[in-house]
């Protein structure tokens, strides 16, 4: 955060919604709303959310010191294929890196399956003689007179972008840099993406692929950039853009026109770090964060206020929601799972009898049955309406009809008829199965991470995700939830709580205890200068925070630990320690160490970033209170299997201290939470919603 | 269905999420790259009578059957009346266990409310098992080493510490083997906590109603999609490579109204060496082979399995019996497939893919015998390259891209990082797919030499270096696989031991599939664009493809 002493505002262009919030120097939100997005000029759309805010807050354009965006275009543009026209260049011998990739199939029984389309075909693959070694050796020297003809070739393709991969660049990247001054000598106007900026690791394939994925969408990605501060500019904002990253950090517009990679996968990263801060302000070191919206559900772990981090993700899956289908990307992101579990998903029976949701979704068009914008086959959130979960008189401020006849209907006929259950009958499979699904991603997850999931808290937002919170933490052994203020727009005030950041990962292979520690401090202040002069673009003042891991494993092993280096150059006396915080996380992990093992070490990450917006004061909750519903509602028990009246409360009545038992539905203008009834509400001092399991603690 | 349906349903979904939990947890841990690149490992849980409810999809289908059957033989060798919560059993019989000493299965009985109501076990690959190492060169089971009969590692928890020190003292690797072994309990113990856990938060007290629905309905859903297929008997034939001479395989595979049924009679007998293959490892790449086109969507359990059976006569290569060597039996057993839908595609002539490059084709690398006397340094690595898939009816084959296994391929700058090799090249091999309507997938052409002007250790055991994977209803044939030393060098047979001398550039190209349909039929913009992309050459497109009948 650069300012406090203005006010601050937040667009997140989504795929349906242009969600806008404007907060003020002590983080409280002024105004948020939502606009529809607006496809073919996305800066449209954002002024119209910022115009609205303003206005409802009655702050002038020259009043904002932050502005921080984050957009889905760069996500879509990759998934519409509407990018550039893009070749490869790489070692002589290794035309087929894309081609090769890692040799598998993604799905072990389907015999049919077709590969991922990895944007550059075969026929614009070209290669260069040049070789480096390991060791970042020169064993044969760039053939410097074959560029005239590639360049050559290149134009006669109208190729528009040219992602460069040479073997081990990431150590030793000249051959890379003399090769883009020598097409540039040729082709001025050519974009370049060389694969040591883009993505320093080792793993030709991975890098390569991320470098294409650059190189293809960086053209719409500078020319939307530019507008963007055009247009703002013209309103009268006179404070700098900040871009979202994928990473959960901010950067500035010229990084996000250089690396416009890093922007993809922007919007759900801040409702991470929307957890993440309500994990610091209540004092939660573990949290699982569930962001369900009407496509997908995104969870995250979080600990010690820190969402959890990985170095690569999958985009543009052949079958979607299937790992493994796509095209890896290696940046810093922010660790998540996704599945294809939203109130949109489309429930279906299968080949076995057997209930199935999703990955299908209705989307926004034609919507659930229910909503009665056409769509016929039975929802999420269809099932949600047919057991009584949503009040039509209360739902999007009674701007949407609800037909609830028509979603039993569907429900009934799309899925009953098939397996001789009425409408609540299949409405209570289709929220089994869904709640189901998403618990044992949740699970998996902490599985894969090594982390247990049953004391973490669940903090619960997006458009479904209070709505099937208690559902699905029920199942995934989880006892405590909490539902923030604005739910529905949690990603958008996610940014305003963003540092601006930038993190580099770099391959160096070692053992630890034959590490060249000169040359590994070496390393670290290369990438330090590297990281300073972007942060420092976006935060000019203030101190920053600094951030060294190594990446250590077994050698034989495939799993690596995460290892905090500390900030200052690493010395002998470093190595014992290092040894010893490998070995307790991974005792940590699994069960016991393995004494006696060499470990080693690929690859060392660095982040830098500024300092976060100070947690606001906390209030102290004020005395408990037994409050009575407004009114009550048939609703479907799940606890107990049969209809129940259930209680039924406006948030925005609700006060500090307030207590009541479920079941209960809670509405607001975006969203409804439901209490189930196995569950306690209660409000504290900032206005959460607490949801606490009356079952007690698991076994 | 009825609520209670609902019910069942779901914690089938928990159950499979559970084994898959805890086979990416066996991953993670494992010590030997064959598990870390691809996932050579088994996880399941089974009912009190020993019937499989859910198995982890992992990328090895070895283990398919082969744990189901694994267990039934445990179960029946230990009373249950005599299990106490904590006790694990283990054994590595390639008869019992998943076909070589190096895979290690255990068995754990999950207690609920003091009752045992079901087990988990799961299987992982460990790296050596001292004998000879993992290689073709022995001649009988006890050249390939330690051989651990079913027998109970731990006792209320208390592993056996004798037991843990003769797999240590009897192996070259003993901290990583101790550390998978450790692994595997782990993943035991894991499986049986969440399955606990579900019958609590279910309310249920044992597995009866649940492992019925499950059984019932995949074996109903199964037999559903057997009775779709056409009836009859159909026979095939595979010859291949063999060790120094070359082996048929044959099948006749029974299509009945209610069952699938395989039988290998007519296969040629084991060999001395160690590419022999014992039915259950035979079993599980047939039987992957078959679910792949019937039903694949129908989970692996006791009842989506039992509809498919295979017979072999004891003795013949892919029954092979105690005490032939197994070590390699891979090698064989990854082209069963090819055998199976050698028949499956007379019945169902327009699924069935062409024949592909099959087994998966192994590099291990290593030091020389006399390094350290030289004073050079001592690396130990195992690249694995496929060859191109099989055309498929009605889409070309993929093009280096591992089938039926489903191994992952190295990355060059990972590899070169870790050991002292240099790879100079690694592109697709231009015409090795088969021609066709649809085209087989290509192959690979690599080069490999030392880093360091030092002699290298191969240890070959491919196969289709003398019989290319054929094509189907007028498809061509594939390119066979080639291996030499420089591009003059004369070519390698397809198993044994050799050594890359300093200076000297191993060239190891993969095998292509086997086209589908005649060439001619190809549709021109398909060829126009293999052209184009340099997949097939502008003559072989003359040649092949618009020659007139």
């Amino acid at each position: 955060m650069t300012s406090t002493n203005g006010f601050q505002l937040a667009i997140d262009i989504g795929g349906t919604f242009t969600d806008t919030v404007l907060i003020d120097n002590a983080n409280q939100i002024l105004a948020s709303t939502k606009t529809p997005t607006t496809p073919d000029a996305p800066a449209l759309a954002a002024i119209e959310g910022a115009s609205s805010v303003l206005n409802q807050a009655n702050v002038s354009w020259e009043q904002i010191t932050t502005f921080i965006h984050g957009t889905t275009l760069a996500t879509n543009a990759l998934i519409e294929r509407r990018g550039a026209k893009v070749a490869t260049i790489t070692s002589a011998g290794f035309r087929d890196i894309l081609e090769i990739a890692y040799e598998r199939r993604y799905s072990q029984y389907a015999i049919n399956i077709e590969k991922p389309d990895l944007i550059v075909p075969r026929k614009y693959a070209f290669t260069i003689a040049g070789r480096m070694n390991a060791q970042g050796q020169e064993l044969t020297p760039l053939d410097e007179e074959s560029s005239g003809a590639l360049a050559a070739v290149l134009a006669d393709n109208a190729i528009e972008a040219v992602s460069i991969c040479l073997l081990h660049s990431y150590v030793n990247p000249s051959h890379e840099l003399r090769l883009r001054t020598l097409l540039n000598e040729h082709l001025p106007d050519l974009i370049v993406s060389l694969s040591h900026e883009v993505s320093p690791e080792a793993r030709e394939f991975d890098r390569l692929c991320t470098t294409i994925a650059n190189a293809y969408i960086q053209p719409l990605m500078s020319g939307y950039l530019a507008d963007i501060q055009r247009r703002f500019s013209a309103k009268g904002l006179t404070c700098p853009v900040l871009m979202m990253t994928a990473a959960g950090g901010m950067t500035t517009l010229e990084t996000a026109a250089r690396l416009p990679i890093r922007l993809v996968e922007s919007g759900p990263a801040g409702g991470a770090i929307l957890a993440a801060r309500l994990a610091a302000e209540t004092n939660e070191p573990e949290v699982l964060s569930f962001d369900m919206g009407g496509t997908t559900a995104k969870l995250s772990l979080i600990d010690d206020f820190r969402p959890q981090m990985s170095r690569k993700f999958e985009i543009s899956r052949a079958a979607r929601f299937v790992k493994g289908s796509g095209m890896p990307v290696r940046i810093p992101v922010i660790e998540m799972i996704e599945i294809g579990a939203g109130g949109g998903s489309i429930a279906s029976v299968d080949t076995l009898g057997r209930v199935a949701v999703g990955p299908q979704s209705a989307g926004s068009v034609p919507g659930p049955v229910g909503f009665g914008k056409g769509g016929t086959k039975a929802t999420v959130t269809d099932a949600d309406i047919a057991l009584g979960y949503i009040d039509p008189k209360h739902f999007a401020e009674g701007r949407l009809k609800i037909d609830r006849p028509a979603a039993e209907h569907a429900l009934q006929s799309g899925i009953g008829a098939r397996l001789g259950l009425n409408a609540t009958a299949a409405a209570t499979a289709v929220s089994e199965i869904v709640d189901e699904a998403m618990a044992s991603a949740a699970r998996m997850h902490g599985v894969e991470s090594g982390k247990d999931l049953s004391n973490r808290l669940m903090i619960a937002f997006g458009g479904n995700g209070p709505l099937h919170a208690t559902r699905v933490a029920r199942r995934a052994g989880i006892h405590r939830i909490l539902i923030p203020q604005d739910p529905g727009v949690g990603s958008a005030v996610g940014f305003l709580f963003a540092p601006v950041s930038f993190e580099i990962i770099r391959s160096y292979y070692t053992t630890l205890l034959t590490a060249n520690l000169d040359a590994l401090n070496t390393l670290f202040q290369s990438m330090f200068q590297e990281a300073e002069q972007v942060v420092r673009a976006g935060a000019p003042q203030g101190t920053l925070k600094q951030r060294r891991v190594a990446f250590m494993r077994y050698k034989g092993q495939g799993h690596e630990i995460e290892v905090e280096l500390g900030s200052q150059p690493l010395t002998p006396a470093d190595i014992t320690r290092l040894s010893a915080d490998f070995e307790t996380e991974y005792a940590r992990q699994f069960g016991r160490r393995v004494p006696g093992m060499t470990i080693e070490i690929l690859n060392w990450g660095l982040s830098l970033s500024s300092q976060e917006p100070a947690l606001a004061a906390k209030l102290p909750p004020t005395k408990q209170r037994k409050i009575a519903p407004n009114s009550t509602r048939s609703i479907w028990c799940n606890v107990t299997d049969t209809w129940h009246d259930g209680a039924m409360f406006t948030r925005a009545e609700l006060q500090s201290g307030d207590t009541f038992d479920g079941p209960a539905l809670i509405v607001e203008p975006q969203t409804t939470t439901f209490v189930s009834a196995d569950f306690r509400a209660d409000i504290d001092g900032q206005g959460n919603i607490w949801l606490t399991s009356t079952q007690g603690a698991p076994q | 269905m009825t609520q209670s349906n609902t019910k069942l349903q779901v914690m089938w979904n928990r159950l499979l999420a559970v084994v898959e939990e805890q086979g990416q947890a066996l991953i993670r841990a494992a010590f030997s790259p064959i598990v870390r690149e691809c996932g050579d490992i088994s996880a399941g849980i089974f009912d009190f009578q020993g019937r499989m409810l859910a198995q982890a999809v992992t990328g090895t289908p070895g283990h398919i059957n082969t744990m189901a059957e694994a267990v039934i033989t445990l179960r029946a060798r230990f009373p249950v009346q005599d299990m106490k919560p904590g006790d694990i059993y283990m054994t590595n019989d390639p008869w019992i266990a998943s076909g070589h000493l190096n895979d290690f299965l255990l068995l754990m009985p999950v207690f609920f409310k003091n009752r045992v109501i079901g087990f988990t076990s799961c299987t992982s690959h460990l790296v050596d098992l001292g004998g000879l190492g993992m290689g073709p060169e022995g001649s009988d089971i006890y050249d390939e080493g330690l051989l651990i009969p079913p027998c109970k590692l731990g006792s209320k928890g208390e592993v056996n510490a004798l037991l843990m020190d003769i797999v240590k003292a009897n192996s070259r690797e003993p901290v990583a083997n101790e550390g998978d072994i450790y692994a595997l309990i782990a993943c035991c113990e894991a499986g049986a906590s969440s399955l606990s856990q579900m019958m609590q938060e279910f309310a249920i007290n044992d597995l009866n109603a649940l492992s019925d629905y499950i059984i019932e309905t995949s074996r109903n859903a199964t037999i559903k999609a057997i009775a779709a297929l056409p009836k009859g008997t159909w026979h095939s034939t595979l010859t291949v490579d063999g060790y120094d001479a070359e082996i048929e395989l044959r099948a006749a595979l029974t299509i009945a109204t209610d069952h699938l049924l395989i039988d290998f009679a007519g296969t040629a007998r084991c060999t001395n060496k160690g590419i022999n293959v014992p039915l259950n490892y035979a079993t599980a790449y047939t039987v992957f082979a078959l679910r792949c086109i019937i039903g694949p969507e129908i989970p692996n359990n006791a009842g989506s399995l039992a509809p498919f059976r295979v017979t072999a006569p004891k003795g013949c290569i892919l029954n092979a019996q105690p005490p032939v060597p197994v070590a390699m039996r891979h090698t064989l057993g990854q082209m069963t497939p090819d055998l199976v839908y050698g028949c499956l595609s007379q019945a169902l002539p327009n699924i069935v893919p062409a024949e592909g490059a099959s087994c998966m084709y192994d590099l291990p690398l290593r030091h020389v015998p006399e390094a350290a006397d030289l004073g050079h340094q001592k690396f130990a690595t195992e690249l694995v390259f496929s060859g191109g898939t099989g055309a498929r009816p009605t889409l070309d084959g993929l093009s280096a891209t591992a089938f039926p296994s489903g191994v992952w391929g190295s990355q060059v700058e990972t590899t070169e990082a870790a050991a002292p090799i240099l790879i100079h090249s690694r592109e697709l091999r231009r015409d090795s797919g088969g021609a066709g309507q649809y085209r087989g997938g290509l192959g690979q052409h690599i080069e490999v030499s030392s880093a360091i002007e030092e002699d290298i250790m191969l240890f070959l055991s491919v196969e289709r270096v003398g019989n290319p994977a054929k094509g189907r209803h007028g498809g061509l044939d594939g390119a066979t696989g080639r291996i030499r030393m420089g591009h003059d060098g004369t070519d390698l047979p397809s198993k044994g031991e050799f050594r890359i001398k300093a200076g000297k550039t191993l060239i190891f190209e993969t095998p292509g599939g086997g086209g589908f349909g005649a060439p001619q039929n190809r549709h021109p913009n398909a060829l126009q664009n293999d052209v184009e992309a340099d997949l097939v050459s502008a003559q072989a497109a003359d040649k092949l493809y618009r020659k007139q009948p």
